[in-house]
């Protein structure tokens, strides 16, 4: 589809949002697990060294970074920074841009 | 105004400023937990960290803002695209079923991580 940066932006912000409420639930699963008991905390470090395990948890901290960065970006807007229309592009510029890096970042963290 | 019983405060305004007060809170949780994460030690060290009052009721207010956050999130969500308009009774029945649904996650994620805050 051929849509503005700002529209792409904004539907992913939106998209982010629903896929983190049900990554939201391996979370909670790992924080259950890491405070459980000692046996449960060895388990959850030996299955998060599976390749599946991680990229699970590389997917959910990636809608995350995106969606926080996006809506920290609504934030400005909100105090009425930005709201032009070249504004609008850069900041989505600046939004896609940043969270690829601290995608990136999160991977190699998490490798 | 604009109000609907199905919008979380019940009015637009609110609701607005509520979706922005719980993803500021929410941001400032998943830094901590990505510090925590990053610097954390062993088993007990991170049991400790979990045992301070602070880190609970931080933890607890995230947990009721992520609630708050997505409900309001999630329902305009539901209410552009499952119409009435748009697919006729089909879209109401899609969305209520949807957001009962979603009441029912968000519950278990409120009620499972108290019991992991204060049940272990
Ligand atoms: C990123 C997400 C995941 C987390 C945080 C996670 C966490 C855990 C934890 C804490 C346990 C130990 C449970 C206990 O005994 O108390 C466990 C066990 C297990 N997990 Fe995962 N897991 C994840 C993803 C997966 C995936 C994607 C699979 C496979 C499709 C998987 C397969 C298993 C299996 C088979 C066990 C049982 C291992 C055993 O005790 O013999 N896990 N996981
Ligand atoms: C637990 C994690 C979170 C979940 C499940 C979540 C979910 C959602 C959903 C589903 C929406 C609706 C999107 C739309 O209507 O297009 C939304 C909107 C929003 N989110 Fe989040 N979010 C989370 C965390 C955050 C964080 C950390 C921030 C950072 C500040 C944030 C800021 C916002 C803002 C400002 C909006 C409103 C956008 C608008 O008015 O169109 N959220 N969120």
């Amino acid at each position: 589809m051929r849509l503005p940066i700002t529209a792409w932006a904004s539907i992913t912000h939106r998209a982010s949002g629903v896929f983190i409420f049900v990554g939201m639930a391996v979370f909670l699963w790992a924080l259950d697990a890491s405070l459980r008991s000692p046996e449960s905390y060895a388990s959850l470090q030996e299955c998060l060294t599976s390749p599946l395990a991680k990229f699970v948890i590389w997917a959910v901290l990636a809608g995350v970074i995106y969606h926080s960065l996006a809506g920290v970006k609504h934030l400005i807007m909100d105090f009425g920074i930005g709201e032009s229309m070249p504004g609008g592009v850069l900041g989505a510029r600046l939004v896609i841009g940043l969270s690829a890096v601290l995608i990136v970042l999160a991977g190699v963290w998490i490798w | 105004m604009v109000t609907a019983v199905t919008s979380f405060g019940r009015s637009g305004l609110s609701d607005w400023l509520v979706q922005r007060v719980s993803g500021v809170i929410l941001l400032a949780y998943f830094l901590f937990m990505g510090y925590a994460v990053a610097t954390g030690g062993d088993y007990a060290s991170w049991k400790a960290l979990f045992a301070q009052t602070w880190v609970k009721v931080f933890s607890l207010m995230a947990l009721l803002s992520l609630a708050a956050h997505a409900w309001i999130g999630l329902w305009s969500v539901l209410t552009d695209y499952l119409t009435e308009r748009l697919m006729g009774t089909t879209g109401n029945v899609l969305r209520i079923t949807l957001q009962i649904l979603i009441v029912l996650v968000l519950f278990v994620y409120v009620v499972w991580g108290v019991q992991i805050l204060w049940g272990y």
